[in-house]
């Protein structure tokens, strides 16, 4: 049955752990925002080879799976010289990941700016990074901030899986005391709690976020 | 070993698991997705918060837990299963809640005219549902669902974390013996894309062919 | 004189969204075979008035009675209690509807849009339902359209489809909510004119019949009786003659100025 003396006495090693879930979370999902908007824009480039390109590489990150890739960056990736340690790996992973979702992210906030607002921008005589910077993007990105909310949290979600490359975050944490008493049930319970308590209500700010943003545009 | 052999080890030794896993989970998500996605529009409210409830938790924790949870946590209050049963209820669980948010949205989108006109032709609302509702909500949520597969077949390497010889599960054990690490993960990788590019091809077929109505 | 008892009967009905009062007590009768248009301004409830009737919506007060039996209403030990689903798909076994926007079923054809009820509902064979079927959508004119999807139609077309797919079920009654306002006007006659086949020329005219509309001339032509809706209530009523030629109430008159201009 449940230990709840056992419980209390593991919960703040695994709140210790939970600073490098919460880390990786965010670099990842920095990472995933930069490397998203680079491919989005690269997947509307002008120059074929280029924008095919980008597509297939998009394609073949999100047909395969994330674990799949982690262990790629973390076991192959030093065959050619390239060692990273479990969190730089895990971030590197999950960041590459998403980017791939992010980039669609980005292109339907782009393709929602009415075809005008080019034409407008060629008629100003903007360079075309002015036009992308000053023009599409400021438009493109509000409308998306819900979404890309919502991908912080999904991303939170799958840190665990950076426990297959040694990285000691909560879940690990939790399995590694389970191992050593063999008790699991608190230390995964509680890892589930923690992550329920964290998206949820996360999940819905960012609804009612998105109803008002829906009514402002 | 050659490029070739490591590769029919692989599909040899975890193939199977892989698609028995995607497929049952697949079954168990979608009947789950659309019980608890009709559930939630119930008029019947014990049905809503069950089926909400279950979503709610589902979504907001995380597949890997989930899985570890009922592999390890699970036995020590006395159920125990089988690891690939545990892998499929898992994953199916975990689907299902997200499925279940496709359903619901898709149905919530036709319009109320449309059970209006059920309602004048005075069929019942179990058959303004199965003859009206689900067919048009069925051509709208096919996309989502169709991503939905992906992302499960893609998780079932999570299975490997629970022991199942599945693709992932025999590239860690074939790599920890020759060490051919990058040929391996990058045949794996391939493997896992190969599988699931005919899967999205075959959900747009799909589509193009439930939403001839459409224009 | 044998005296007539009405299809429809309205007692008090009341009908309120929160604070807005849309129907403020009705009392109002049809009688069988009678063809009814209703008139007014938008919003003046006319529409509220066949919904109740169609159980779409429910009224905050009052009764309806169909055939002598309450619609929305059962009794129990002598008192009135809101009447259980089976009842009320009982009830509207009798009575059919032709919506503003058609409402047909987009993922079925022609064919299958007016087939559907009599299988499903009526427990049709395949066989028969398609005889009436093409028989419904040969009167309103499109057989040629059979294995066609609505989206491929013209507003008038998807409207004569949805009429076929409303006659097929053989109602008693049928309301017509404003069936030709979502129309182009070059689109409005071929609709107006099904109508008029099935209250004035066709085997049908034993239908009753309830027309909320704008067609004025329409109304005045099939209608055997016109009522003026406004703010709610029933302002004036009579045969076409009397209330267009003679509109009584200021309120008519004003409302009839706006057509004759």
């Amino acid at each position: 049955m449940f230990d709840w003396k056992f419980a209390v006495n593991i919960l703040p090693k695994i709140l210790a752990s939970l600073k490098i879930t919460i880390v990786a979370t965010f670099a990842g999902f920095f990472l995933a925002l930069v490397l998203g908007l680079v491919l989005s824009i690269l997947s509307k480039s002008r120059i074929k080879p280029v924008s095919r390109l980008t597509n297939g590489v998009v394609l073949f990150i999100r047909n395969t799976p994330l674990l799949v890739q982690l262990y790629f960056i973390f076991y192959v990736f030093p065959e050619y010289g390239l060692t990273l340690e479990p969190l730089s790996a895990g971030i590197l992973g999950l960041g590459i990941h998403y980017s791939t979702y992010l980039s669609e992210v980005y292109r339907s906030g782009i393709e929602n700016v009415p075809h005008g607002q080019w034409e407008a921008a060629k008629a100003l005589n903007f360079t075309r990074m002015e036009t992308w910077t000053k023009i599409i993007l400021p438009q493109a990105i509000p409308p998306i901030l819900p979404v890309l909310g919502n991908y912080l949290i999904t991303m939170f979600k799958e840190t665990p899986l950076l426990s297959a490359i040694t990285l000691v975050e909560i879940l690990q944490t939790a399995k590694i005391i389970g191992a050593g008493s063999f008790k699991y049930l608190e230390g995964f319970t509680i890892v589930g709690i923690i992550f329920f308590i964290l998206s949820y209500p996360s999940s819905r700010l960012i609804k009612s976020l998105d109803v008002r943003l829906n009514k402002k545009f | 070993m050659s490029t070739f052999e490591l590769l029919i080890s692989l599909l040899k030794g975890g193939l199977k698991v892989t698609i028995i896993v995607t497929l049952f989970s697949t079954i168990l998500a979608f009947i789950l997705g659309f019980t608890a996605g009709l559930a939630r529009l119930s008029k019947y409210k014990i049905l809503r918060i069950i089926s909400g409830m279950y979503v709610e938790v589902f979504r907001g924790t995380s597949l890997l837990v989930q899985l570890f949870w009922l592999y390890f946590a699970l036995p020590l209050l006395g159920i125990k299963f089988s690891a690939i049963f545990t892998a499929i209820l898992a994953i199916g669980l975990n689907f299902g809640a997200y499925c279940s948010e496709i359903v619901r949205s898709a149905v919530n989108s036709i319009p109320q005219g449309q059970t209006e006109a059920c309602i004048a032709l005075n069929m019942t609302s179990f058959q303004s549902m199965r003859r009206v509702i689900i067919p048009q909500a069925f051509a709208t949520m096919l996309p989502n669902l169709g991503n939905q597969l992906i992302e499960l077949l893609k998780s079932t390497s999570l299975v490997s974390m629970i022991t199942l010889a599945d693709l992932t599960y025999h590239a860690n054990i074939l790599n920890s013996s020759t060490f051919e690490t990058t040929k391996i993960y990058s045949l794996l990788l391939i493997i896992y894309f190969v599988i699931s590019l005919p899967l999205t091809y075959g959900i747009k077929m799909l589509e193009r062919r439930l939403s001839v109505w459409r224009v | 004189m044998i005296t007539i008892k009405p299809i429809i009967r309205y007692n008090k009905i009341t009908k309120a969204y929160g604070d807005l009062k849309v129907l403020k007590g009705i009392d109002f009768e049809i009688y069988p075979g009678e063809k009814v248009a209703l008139i007014g301004p938008s919003g003046s409830g006319k529409t509220t008035l066949a919904r109740l009737l169609m159980t779409l919506e429910e009224p905050s007060s009052g009764t309806i009675e169909v055939e002598g039996k309450l619609l929305w209403h059962e009794k129990i030990n002598g008192k009135l209690v809101r009447a259980k689903e089976k009842h009320l798909h009982e009830m509207r076994k009798d009575i059919g509807m032709v919506f503003q926007h058609f409402y047909l079923f987009p993922h079925m054809t022609v064919l299958n849009n007016v087939m559907e009820a009599p299988i499903t509902v009526l427990g049709m064979s395949k066989k028969e339902a398609k005889k009436q079927a093409e028989l419904m959508i040969k009167k309103v004119g499109l057989i040629d359209k059979l294995n066609i999807y609505p989206v491929q139609l013209s507003g008038g077309q998807k409207q004569r489809v949805a009429i076929a797919r409303a006659l097929v079920m053989k109602p008693k009654i049928m309301l017509f909510d404003e069936p030709t306002s979502a129309l182009d006007p070059e689109l409005v006659g071929e609709v107006l004119d099904v109508i008029k086949e099935i209250a004035v020329e066709g085997n049908d005219t034993d239908m009753t019949m309830l027309l909320i509309t704008h067609e004025m001339d329409f109304a005045r032509e099939i209608a055997d009786r016109i009522v003026f809706f406004d703010e709610g209530v029933i302002v004036e009523q009579g045969s076409p003659d009397e209330l267009f030629d003679n509109p009584k109430t200021p309120r008519l008159q004003t409302f009839l100025s706006r057509f004759n201009s």
